[in-house]
């Protein structure tokens, strides 16, 4: 899987020139590396489960590129793709998170007591806070590519895990295909219910198959910790709450995921996980820490800035509108969360979020009283 | 580029009885398609019940005929080409029903897909071909056009008159499978012979990535633009990888031929014109097909075919003649008579929006067009499109007139 050229045998009796895509009009990270030489040395080469180039590059060769984002243009398959389309993936890797390198090791840090401040972002502009990562199961296909038995033998592991959980954790899993209307409906309510994928960067890679088997979404009874199971990674973390004390959120988040990374490993199982890249995801712009940190923030006045771009960047910060990747802001309020995922440690990443956000908030209130925020400019992070 | 293809030399029509071979892969291609084998079976890690698809809440025909038994059986297989019975099904198991048509939900990576995954086609093909039976029973096909018998519409009720059918290439793979050198190789093959056609079928060929705006702009205007595929049906077999690479549309100069390359299938195949002229259109249909088909054979290729399955198209539903021919036709009276669809089903007739299929009608006109595609003729066919619409148009003119109008007798299948 996931398409019908996967293993097609014919593709080997035509010259690799006769295969290569036409990517003249593309604008992504994979568009950027391939080469025609990069496709010959690469085409004949398959993972240990089968993942091919073609099955990795298709939602990049479908998706030419994105208003608002520069985007991967390929998906891993497997842990093993790392390593056996390396030639292609390194570079990929060290274009979009920052120059990191082949031999550069990747630092993970989830113990809430390094992070600073963080729990008083001023309410009257941050709505709301929420950290999340991805994490993979050692040895399954990642949801590119698995089949419909692996991704129900990957949801019961996770039901299994996340049953044991308890205290301020404790909680209950709603799988997408058993939902009664009632479920649906609170769970849409509580802005919690994620859908069958519509992106064309997702559905051309294969995730949104078999839909909706072996998906569901678990949550504790206080909805302010989310799993969500076989969606575009094998699972997502989310920690979550209303206003602005992100170190509340960052603590649930780290004591959450330690403490499922021990039930997986009771069970036998490990998280995907290198030196290198960190914990290993479906998108390689997901390595590293697969963390987004962020909140949703109201800033109508500095959004208006021409400078409010250069600001970010600056702050390593990335806007989003309101429903997440792929929107556009509403009302002024927008999602800023981390530009950065690997190279960096879960606790530098929030502390970034937290900084620059706090930066953020002085100099909306700053152009509401009608003053300059030149003296607040940042250097570059 | 030469293409390492070994050319299929062989004569018309024959076809040797397709067969397995176990266990081995072939290699290349074959002058006679006497012997297919099944391709290397494919590895599993979980066995076949813990990977049978979840179809409880599903509507499709291939939902219908599919069994935790004989998905089982069929699981390991693969065509010669590597193509597998979850790539066949996938667009069935993503999509568990359509509202206005029972979906087939299952597709062909190549023609040999309808051998190897014959247990599964074959009780799919039944149901929806009326119960043809491809093991016991042979396909009529009938390109003489003379046989058409009036084909002239009252023009103040059918507005445009069409017939469609596809063409797949033997040898290449079909939409869901075909890899990128694939697909080109059919764009070449096509357009090469298309480039033979003269007199009013000489035309042109319009390739969707080097189209100019202007170029494009008229071929929307002209409704002959065919955009990349939004229906999950399609998109979930994986036609739409790679678009718009190896796409495009080629007509003649009068607009009124017409041919898609590497939409849903290899090829399909328009004569269409405003009015309804409908015997002047299927002249030009069969006279067009004939002449693309003696000028791929001149170049050593020739159409998937065979006597039990007639024209082999990537959608089971489209096999035997591949043949839609219909009409716009204005039925505003008709259409809100609670005997309409009773009537349709009858002659045979199935409705659809002006948009096609997926789509609604408006303002009164429908999209008329025949039911089957298996087991009876492209002559027979068509003929009881004319016959039908005659009739619908006569209804409606009584219902104009005030006068009742009966349900036809049902016509009989397989003639």
């Amino acid at each position: 899987m996931p398409f019908g050229n996967t293993h097609n045998k014919l593709k080997m009796s035509y010259s690799s020139e006769q295969e290569y895509p036409d990517l003249s009009k593309h604008n992504n990270h994979m568009a950027k590396v391939l080469t025609p030489e990069m496709y010959a040395n690469l085409r004949e080469k398959e993972t240990p489960s089968g993942f091919t180039l073609d099955d990795l590059i298709q939602t990049g060769v479908d998706n030419p590129g994105h208003p608002f984002i520069m985007t991967v243009g390929c998906v891993a398959g497997d842990e093993e793709t790392y390593e056996v389309f390396k030639e292609l993936l390194d570079p990929v890797i060290e274009d979009r998170h920052g120059g990191y390198k082949p031999s550069d090791k990747h630092k993970t840090d989830l113990n809430p007591e390094n992070l600073q401040g963080g729990d008083d972002l001023d309410p009257n502009y941050v709505l709301s806070s929420r950290v999340r990562t991805g994490r993979s199961i050692r040895g399954f296909c990642l949801p590119p590519h698995c089949s419909r038995g692996e991704r129900r033998a990957i949801e019961n592991l996770s039901i299994e895990s996340l049953d044991v959980l308890d205290g301020d954790l404790k909680g209950k899993y709603y799988a997408l295909k058993n939902m009664t209307d009632d479920e649906q409906q609170q769970l849409i309510d509580d802005h919690f219910l994620f859908d069958k994928p519509v992106s064309p960067l997702l559905l051309a890679s294969g995730m949104a198959r078999d839909w909706p088997d072996g998906r569901g979404i678990w949550h504790n009874d206080n909805k302010t910790f989310l799993v969500w199971v076989n969606e575009e990674d094998h699972l997502r973390v989310i920690s979550m709450q209303k206003g602005g004390n992100m170190k509340e959120v960052f603590n649930r988040f780290c004591t959450g995921l330690t403490t499922i990374e021990n039930l997986f490993k009771e069970r036998g199982h490990e998280f995907m996980w290198n030196e290198h890249l960190g914990y290993v995801l479906t998108c390689p712009s997901n390595l590293g820490t697969g963390l987004r940190a962020g909140v949703h923030v109201k800033l109508p006045n500095l959004s208006k800035q021409d400078k409010f771009g250069d600001i970010l960047k600056r702050l390593r910060l990335q806007k989003r509108g309101t429903g997440g990747v792929d929107t556009a802001a509403v009302g002024g309020v927008f999602d800023i969360s981390n530009a950065d995922r690997l190279g960096f440690s879960e606790v530098e990443l929030v502390q970034m979020v937290v900084d620059g956000v706090n930066l953020l908030v002085d100099m909306e209130k700053r152009l509401e009283a009608g003053e300059s925020i030149d003296d607040l400019m940042p250097e570059q992070k | 580029m030469a293409s390492s293809f070994t050319r299929i030399l062989s004569s018309k029509r024959h076809l040797g009885i397709l067969s397995f071979v176990g266990g081995s892969v072939t290699a290349g291609f074959l002058l006679h398609r006497e012997h297919v084998s099944a391709g290397v079976p494919v590895r599993r890690r979980y066995p076949a019940s813990a990977e049978y698809p979840d179809l409880r809440k599903h509507n499709n025909c291939m939902a219908s005929s599919l069994t935790p038994a004989l998905y089982a059986k069929l699981c390991d297989k693969a065509t010669p080409n590597g193509y597998t019975l979850d790539e066949a099904i996938q667009t069935g198991v993503d999509n568990p029903g359509h509202p206005f048509i029972k979906t087939v939900g299952m597709v062909a990576g190549d023609e040999e897909s309808y051998e190897v995954f014959a247990d599964l086609l074959n009780p799919i093909i039944k149901e929806r071909h009326n119960g043809y039976d491809p093991l016991t029973m042979k396909h009529p096909t009938d390109l003489d056009s003379s046989k058409l018998q009036s084909g002239q519409f009252d023009e103040r009720y059918v507005l445009s008159s069409r017939v469609r059918t596809g063409r797949s290439i033997r040898g290449l793979s079909l939409p869901p499978a075909c890899t990128r050198a694939e697909r080109r190789e059919v764009e070449r093959v096509v357009v090469d012979a298309l480039a033979g056609l003269k007199d009013d079928l000489a035309g042109r060929y319009y390739s969707l990535t080097q189209m100019t705006e202007e170029e494009q702009q008229q071929l929307i205007d002209d409704h002959f633009l065919f955009d990349k595929p939004v229906s999950p049906l399609l998109t979930c077999a994986g036609m739409a990888r790679d678009w718009p690479d190896a796409r495009g549309i080629w007509h003649n100069n009068n607009k009124t031929f017409l041919i898609w390359i590497n939409e849903e299938d290899h090829t399909r195949v328009i004569s269409m014109e405003k009015g309804g002229n409908m015997k002047r259109v299927f002249e030009r249909f069969c006279k067009g097909l004939k002449e693309v088909e003696r000028l791929i054979q001149e170049r050593g290729w020739e159409f998937m075919w065979n006597e039990n399955l007639g024209y082999i198209l990537t959608c089971p539903s489209n096999l035997g003649t591949g043949l839609r021919a219909g009409v716009h036709v204005k039925l505003p009276l008709l259409s809100k008579d609670a005997r309409f669809s009773k009537i349709l089903a009858n002659l045979r007739l199935q409705k659809r929006g002006t948009g096609g299929v997926d789509t609604a009608a408006v303002g009164g006109v429908f999209d008329i067009s025949n039911l089957d595609r298996l087991g009876q003729s492209e002559v027979q066919l068509v003929q009881t499109v004319v016959d039908g619409v005659n009739y619908l148009i006569e209804c409606e003119k009584r219902l104009e007139r005030g006068q009742d109008i009966k349900v036809p007798a049902p016509l009989k299948l397989f003639k």
